[in-house]
């Protein structure tokens, strides 16, 4: 069901023949994974992970933000976004976005982020894509700048796992582990 | 005079401020996110809605969602469900919980729920296994599934849902996968709308204690043909396909139950009158 190619969004997504058209995935793609990573966050902390909860919310606001900016760019050219919009076909995973069962209660800030960088990849390849695309020049051009944004969140994303330690191998063992079929 | 403002609720107004307790990575929040955008995709209203549940880690869903909501015993949750529709026909009643709950302990509700045709929707959350027990074989377990407490797994032929439901005469019956959010929110909004009984069997991953359905993603799959509303073809379908197509699988046209309890006014008078010795 989700297995879409890095950077594909899916057939039944919606075509993007304009500017606005693309700004408007753009935005959706945004709130998505600001969603997203704020269920992450919620999920984490009930289970007292705190410092994997704290990364995902910091996560969700990041993503916020780049959300906030694109609906200003979308509302000077006036065109309404509706909150919540959502960009995943059905079928499809979103394109910033990752499933839920990548989850686990004992994993660690360095898995979260294995999660971002797979995230921020597949972004970077869908408007990498698009910009190499017979796509109308304004929309490869605006594709190539939200792709050199993606790429820099690649390298940063990179650059905070580089400081992590790698996990250990048993990092998800629980001297008290939930499974007791004992 | 102005119109008073009315705002359908979003998706997020149909999401309770209490935060679910499933594992992380359970495909139970996957559907809880999907019911709560069927429902506000639908247009509904939250005192309009009203989430019936029995007992296990799905059953949790009415606290999660922000409409009226029963948590009530093992197994019954379509027995309370039909009595809250039929009594309350203005509702929409939507059933929820998991494959032991409604095909072990509510096995035989099901199979009356599906003959009755009563106009509900019920969502099964399948993962196989009894999660909040912690993981025991439940009725949709594989044969030859291996752990401590059936070595060598039960050997027992799964439990058939859809089929059943098919057979038993179910109006509406849909598969859908928790991981397919968008998905799975068309499939419970189009089961929602379609009257009578509606079968909604959501494939919903435990992590925990089954970590290798992690894999459901990669097997799930849109049905590669469309809705029909001939049963005897919808179940040779659903019994010859490995139990990964996804999509409404049968959308029939029997007629509701709705019998006139509920619309018909008594008096308190006549109540008591029944109960006279």
């Amino acid at each position: 069901m989700t297995a879409v190619d890095p950077g594909d969004p899916g057939a039944d997504a919606p075509a993007i023949s304009t500017v606005e058209d693309l700004l408007a995935r753009a935005y959706a793609m945004e709130i998505e994974a600001t969603e997203r990573y704020a269920e992450f966050a919620a999920q984490l902390e009930l289970h007292s992970n705190v410092d994997v909860a704290d990364l995902f919310r910091k996560l969700a606001g990041a993503e916020r933000k780049h959300a906030e900016a694109l609906a200003r760019d979308l509302a000077e050219r006036g065109v309404a976004v509706a909150p919540g919009a959502a960009l995943a076909a059905p079928g499809a995973e979103g394109l910033e976005t990752t499933l839920g069962d990548a989850l686990h209660y004992l994993m660690t800030p360095y898995h979260a982020l294995q999660i971002a960088l797979r995230n921020e990849l597949r972004a970077f390849a869908f408007f990498s894509n698009l910009s190499h695309s017979a796509a109308p020049d304004d929309i490869r051009r605006l594709a190539s700048e939200f792709a050199q944004e993606e790429k820099l969140h690649v390298e940063l994303v990179r650059e905070l796992l580089a400081r992590l330690p790698k996990p250990e191998e048993d990092w998800a063992y629980d001297p008290d582990e939930p499974r007791m079929p004992d | 005079m102005n119109a008073p403002v009315t705002t359908l609720p979003s998706a997020k107004d149909f999401k309770s401020d209490t935060k679910p307790v499933w594992c992380p990575g359970c495909g139970d929040h996957g559907v809880l996110t999907s019911l709560a955008r069927a429902l506000a995709d639908l247009t509904c209203r939250r005192e309009e809605v009203a989430i019936v549940s029995g007992i296990g880690c799905s059953s949790r869903m009415p606290a999660y969602t922000n409409c009226y909501g029963f948590h009530g015993v093992h197994g019954r949750a379509l027995a309370v469900a039909t009595g809250l529709k039929v009594s309350r026909p203005d509702l929409t009643v939507i059933a929820t919980g998991g494959d032991g709950d409604g095909y072990s302990i509510g096995g035989n509700h099901f199979l009356h729920a599906c003959r009755r045709n009563v106009d509900l929707t019920y969502i099964v959350m399948d993962n196989h296994v009894y999660g909040m027990t912690k993981g025991q074989s439940s009725p949709t377990t594989e044969p030859d599934w291996d752990n401590a407490l059936t070595p060598g797994g039960t050997g027992l032929r799964p439990f058939q849902p859809l089929v059943i439901a098919l057979a038993s005469g179910a109006n509406f019956v849909g598969r859908a996968f928790s991981g397919d959010v968008i998905g799975t929110a068309h499939i419970i909004a189009e089961a929602v709308k379609s009257p009578g009984f509606s079968f909604v069997e959501i494939l919903s991953p435990c992590i925990t204690f089954r970590p290798e359905q992690r894999d459901w993603k990669e097997l799930a799959r849109p049905s590669p043909v469309p809705v029909t509303n001939d049963a005897a073809r919808a179940a040779r379908r659903i019994m010859t396909d490995d139990g990964f197509n996804i999509g409404i699988l049968y959308a029939g046209n029997r007629k509701p139950y709705q019998p006139e309890i509920g619309r018909a006014q008594r008096s308190l008078q006549d109540l008591a009158r029944e109960f006279a010795l």
